[in-house]
């Protein structure tokens, strides 16, 4: 039951408690419960929009950083991990298998800001041992919607 | 003298008694209105509103790169017929020879019609229910068939009885055409009652053509393959195809799977009328059955979502709405108007912009029904039923 409205939620948080009863058959105040529940258990984190900011006019530069960490005595990634994340700059940390530890999406005003966040804060952190940035030219799919020149459907209006 | 001016005469045209018997489309002008309108929400399609799967897509694409867009064996490609061999045993429990027993053909349309020409002799009569899909008569009418049709009701759940059945079979009657989950109504068979069936069509020696597109189309219960019932592969022609589980309608990839007289009989008229099925749709089709049936099941899914939604809503309205559990149609009753289901359907149309199909285009116990399709996306279906709240409204009968 939680699965599928989650499903639902994670297609279009919008989908109100009484929709998700109708599609589900799952009384409304059983739908009511379970998301609050949900919440609580922080199984939901957040409900908000995918943006195309290019649309938006509005000055932003995404860049990937891949950090490779050394990790002292008596501190793990994690807690590396942390004093990266907690910059408002970091909008995703994953801790990754492979030539590098930890990959980084920053977002920022523009290429300035960006070089200043690896160079004035990233780099300075105990553990970081070097970095490679990234910056993003063009975003084609955003967490599973695609940015510009979404598919159409053209159907025939009556098929018997 | 005055010169007669010679007009020249339009040439009546002699049309086949074939084509001529075929009912016309009652509802042309129906559908050309409706093309020609703008701002409608048509929940008259018979498709998924789903593009094909993008893996399935891309297979055919590189196939078309790579140049595969020659002809294939008439029967279609033993790749595709192995893997659907493969895939009707797993699924549906069934075991057919992929080199003699299975054929793909244009669409399961051109398997119905390959069936009915195979087996039909002039005058043989074929019973099939009452309502169904447009073609099923059609089809038997083609091969010089009588069909004859069984009325299934609302209140035995669009089902058909073995017992209706057994009256109406004579010393003419070679055959059963079923098409379950059922176009118009979703309604799907229980395996007991296609069980009563089966023992009809041991008892009367007769084949059943089971048109089972919309068998991967079920909701919460299981989907029974006739042939899969003990002896029945011998009596079965089962019909398939990718278009609504796959959502590749454009594509027409169909098959039949059969014994192997059956399948020889219809591979003779395939490959003098069709050859064989495109090239770069069998890809696709292999593809879908290949690629895993992950996105099957997240289809399936969202239509349920939707067929909850749409059953609610009808109920909600007033229009009684029996639970479709297959296909993506819901069948409700729209008497509570005093219409006719063509009228309604009309007047829908014009008042509020919404497109249903009248359940009379299904046969003569469609009247009184109309056709919603759920393969549309969930905000039209809710402002779907808005407005057609406010139309039954206008005209319920007090």
């Amino acid at each position: 039951m939680l699965k599928n409205i989650l499903k639902i939620l994670e297609n279009d948080a919008r989908t109100t408690p009484k929709q998700i009863s109708d599609m589900t058959g799952i009384p409304r105040a059983e739908v009511v419960k379970v998301i609050k529940q949900a919440w609580q258990d922080r199984i939901i984190l957040k409900y908000k929009a995918i943006v195309n900011w290019d649309k938006a006019e509005n000055e932003h530069v995404f860049a990937l950083i891949e950090v490779k960490l050394e990790p002292e005595k008596d501190v793990g990634f994690d807690s590396i991990a942390e004093r990266i994340y907690r910059f408002p700059q970091a909008r995703s940390v994953y801790l990754v298998s492979g030539t590098y530890d930890l990959l980084v999406l920053v977002l920022g005003k523009n290429n300035h800001e960006i070089a200043n966040f690896v160079s004035q804060k990233l780099s300075h952190i105990d553990g970081v041992k070097a970095t490679n940035t990234q910056f993003v030219l063009k975003r084609y799919k955003e967490d599973g919607e695609v940015v510009e020149g979404k598919e159409e459907v053209k159907r025939q209006p009556v098929v018997l | 003298m005055a010169v007669q001016k010679r007009v020249p005469q339009k040439r009546k045209q002699h049309i086949a008694a074939r084509a001529n018997k075929l009912s016309p489309s009652g509802i042309r002008k129906f559908f050309d209105l409706l093309s020609s309108m703008e701002g409608v929400i048509s929940l008259g399609v018979g498709e998924p509103d789903f593009p094909t799967p993008w893996h399935i897509r891309e297979a055919a694409i590189e196939s078309i790169e790579q140049g595969q867009t020659m002809y294939t064996s008439n029967s279609g490609t033993p790749e595709l017929r192995k893997e659907l061999a493969r895939h009707l045993k797993t699924y549906h429990g069934v075991d057919y020879d992929p080199m003699s027993e299975i054929l793909i053909t244009v669409g399961v349309s051109e398997a119905l019609d390959l069936a009915m020409r195979a087996m039909i002799d002039p005058g043989d009569e074929v019973i099939h229910p009452d309502p169904s899909f447009v073609a099923y008569s059609s089809s038997i009418i083609l091969a010089e068939g009588v069909p004859a049709a069984i009325p299934t009701y609302e209140e035995t759940n669009f089902e058909l009885s073995a017992t209706a059945i057994e009256k109406r079979i004579t010393r003419k009657t070679r055959g059963i055409l079923i098409g379950f989950p059922s176009n118009p109504t979703g309604a799907v068979m229980s395996k007991q009652k296609l069980t009563e069936i089966a023992e009809l069509a041991r008892k009367h020696n007769l084949t059943v053509f089971s048109d089972e597109i919309y068998g991967k189309l079920v909701y919460g219960v299981e989907h029974t393959c006739f042939a899969s019932l003990p002896g029945m592969k011998e009596h079965t022609i089962l019909l398939g195809g990718f278009s609504k589980a796959y959502a590749m309608t454009g594509w027409r990839i169909g098959f039949a799977a059969a014994p192997k007289e059956i399948i020889t009989a219809m591979t003779k008229i395939h490959q003098y009328t069709m050859m064989c099925a495109s090239t770069m749709g069998q890809v696709a089709a292999l593809e879908a059955l290949k690629g895993g049936q992950d996105c099957v099941t997240e289809m399936v899914e969202e239509y349920n979502r939707r067929r909850l939604v749409i059953v609610k809503g009808l109920c909600d309205i007033g229009l009684s709405c029996f639970e479709p559990k297959g296909a993506f149609y819901a069948f409700p009753s729209i008497k509570c108007t005093g219409m006719t289901s063509e009228e309604f359907a009309e007047r829908l149309l014009a008042e509020e912009k919404v497109a249903v199909v009248p359940g009379s285009a299904f046969g003569a116990c469609g009247e009184g029904y109309v056709r919603c399709c759920y393969a549309t996306a969930l905000s039209d279906i809710e402002e779907a039923l808005k407005r057609m709240k406010r139309f039954v409204n206008k005209y319920r009968v007090k």
